[in-house]
């Protein structure tokens, strides 16, 4: 009882500068949990979109190149193939199915895809789900000028069952470019979690003979979304098409590419775990500093507390109990920064890749991270505690006394 | 009760030279007395308290109270005995001015043997007038407030020995007998023994014991 209320009557006291160092604190530590968990999570979440299918199939050029654009419908397609190559592979005896894809037009910025109906009931998600669409909707029909709009998509661009849209050629929204072609919405996918869901699904056949597309390209594709029978018959492909021949390009195993690109990316992570490092360090110093500039006005507190008979280690343990309540209080409201960093992030993570992180699920830095950060504090509470453990009695006493 | 023996004090003054503030060399107070002693302002007397509360520790000689030498403990034990067996009263009553009344006395109580006993505070606090004040501050009380609080928490750990550094220094002469009368009230109902410095001589007459501390502190400052 004695502790805690030495403690809080000591954290009221000096409210101000109480809330200062907690809210720096709780700034530290929402950063580091948050720059952790969008870390983790991304490459998790991106990594588990690549297992949907084992390789893309395209033209000759980077596998992360095909990758994000196939899969994650990211950058330009490194080039076409020919239909010829999709019929191919198609009938390879290692391919368990192949999907077709196109790209070149967009609606107000969210990409238009053709591909056949069959990559609706042929992809199976993570957990085994399959493609689903949102009631009162249905597939489009291969030769009709419909379109199946990702949940993300038609939630953000408004579509809905019967709607009518003019696509616009390019990758990029240019209100100069728009198709003079009309396309219905015939279904809407539920939400897939995916970066399915901010593409807007036309027939393969649709996407390749709109007006002012190149004739001679009509029949090309912009790759193959390939899933495998077995996972040897990749580096059999693997070496077929990227060793032996020179015209494609067979990206292949998927999740060892997209782990490819977080690895590339990683230095940055360090440049902000290193930020984040600093700013804890930074946060743990204003403890100290907060707590050791007013020493000298809490030391008649501590020399009268003395003279009550309180040991010095106790006084010594109760600043730094509050260099460690004050940590506690930063990382309870680090949390709050944390979901609102965090959220910030998923929605941006979301809306430019489709890709969405599990803002909820627990990591252990959530636990990690506020233990280390009030332990830190404590730490940063010993310079002021020893000031404290030293605090003559007499002297401070004596000059009222 | 109290017993001193050869007690010496010396500090050293900004210009290097060592002053000694404190020595006497045989002094004793029975278990129950009340006694006051006369002490101009720099004479010595606080800081003899101080030897005596184990607040400094002594260059040389022996403090005996009920029986344990406080001279010869580290500062964690000289704590130790002081709560368990000493009650002081400071001039400025030296409250802790971010606790309430009553959090002022229990704290008191904290650091003895018998630890926080809440109730007990309370009724302490009524008994010294202070029973509807519990939860004010010490800046929301008067000044004769202010000491019958600092008096409660003094006596609060059944202390054996109670010293007061010029108690009623702050006061003015209606409310410094009113404390003053309290004080010596309370330490007999609890049957500690009361040594009371002041320089008053309206406070000291209201004792049949009084020592000049000249007297017994042979310092030569």
């Amino acid at each position: 009882m004695t502790l805690p209320l030495i403690v809080y009557r000591s954290l009221r006291q000096h409210a101000l500068s109480t809330l200062v160092t907690a809210g720096s604190i709780a700034l530290a530590c929402g950063l580091l949990m948050s720059v952790w968990t969008v870390k983790t999570q991304s490459e998790v979440a991106f990594t588990s979109t690549g297992t949907t299918f084992d390789a893309v199939l395209g033209a000759r050029g980077s596998k992360l190149q095909l990758v994000l654009n196939a899969i994650f419908h990211l950058e330009a397609s490194p080039g076409n193939l020919a239909y010829a190559d999709y019929e191919f592979i198609r009938r390879h005896p290692a391919v368990r199915a192949a999907f077709p894809i196109a790209v070149g037009d967009n609606l107000r910025g969210y990409r238009l895809v053709g591909t056949l109906p069959e990559l609706f009931t042929g992809v199976e998600l993570a957990g085994g789900r399959k493609l689903a669409l949102q009631p009162g909707g249905r597939w489009f029909a291969p030769e009709a000028h419909e379109a199946v709009v990702g949940s993300f998509a038609a939630a953000r661009l408004g579509l809905k069952v019967g709607d009518v849209f003019h696509p616009f050629h390019g990758l990029v929204y240019d209100e100069r470019n728009q198709h003079a072609e009309t396309y219905t919405v015939a279904g809407v996918l539920d939400a897939t979690n995916t970066p399915m869901d901010r593409v807007i699904w036309i027939p393969l056949h649709g996407l390749q003979t709109m007006t002012g597309h190149d004739p001679r390209a009509a029949t090309d594709v912009s790759a193959v979304l390939i899933q495998l029978r077995t996972p040897t018959a990749g580096f059999m492909l693997d070496m077929m098409y990227n060793k032996q021949g020179n015209r494609l390009t067979f990206a292949y195993p998927v999740g060892t590419i997209i782990a490819e690109l977080f690895s590339k990316i990683s230095w940055f992570d360090r440049v902000l775990e290193l930020v984040a490092y600093l700013v804890a360090l930074v946060a743990a110093g204003s403890v100290l500093a907060s707590i050791y500039n007013s020493m000298s006005a809490r030391q008649r507190d501590l020399a009268i507390l003395r003279s009550l008979g309180a040991r010095r280690r106790m006084i010594f343990g109760a600043v730094v109990c509050e260099a460690a309540a004050i940590g506690l209080l930063g990382a309870l409201a680090g949390f709050a920064v944390y979901f609102v960093l965090l959220a910030g992030a998923a929605e941006v993570i979301r809306t430019q890749t489709g890709v969405v992180l599990q803002v909820a699920q627990r990591q252990p830095v959530l636990a990690v991270c506020p233990a280390a950060m009030i332990a830190l504090c404590a730490l940063g509470g010993v310079v002021p505690a020893l000031k404290a453990y030293r605090t003559p009695v007499a002297a401070t006493l004596a000059p009222l006394s | 009760m109290l017993a001193v023996t050869d007690l010496r004090k010396s500090f050293r003054s900004p210009e290097g030279e060592t002053v000694e503030v404190v020595r006497v060399s045989a002094w004793s107070l029975a278990a129950g007395e009340q006694r006051a002693l006369r002490g101009e302002s720099g004479s010595g007397k606080t800081t003899f308290l101080h030897l005596l509360a184990g607040i400094l520790a002594a260059d040389a000689g022996r403090v005996l109270i009920d029986g344990a030498e406080m001279t010869a403990l580290g500062e964690s034990r000289r704590d130790r005995l002081r709560a368990e067996k000493l009650g002081y009263i400071f001039q400025t009553f030296n409250l802790l001015q971010g606790y309430t009344v009553l959090e002022n006395v229990v704290l008191g109580m904290s650091f003895g043997p018998r630890g926080a006993d809440r109730a007990h505070a309370r009724a302490l606090l009524e008994r010294v007038g202070l029973g509807r004040r519990l939860d004010h501050f010490p800046r929301q009380l008067s000044t004769g407030q202010q000491q019958r609080v600092a008096v409660a928490r003094a006596l609060a750990n059944h202390p054996k020995l109670v010293l007061a550094d010029e108690p009623t220094g702050n006061l003015d002469r209606r409310h410094a007998h009113e404390a003053l009368t309290l004080i010596r009230e309370v330490c007999r109902e609890n049957g500690a023994a009361l040594l009371l410095v002041s320089h008053d001589e309206d406070v000291l007459r209201e004792f049949t014991s009084v020592q000049d501390f000249r007297s017994i502190n042979q310092a030569l400052h």
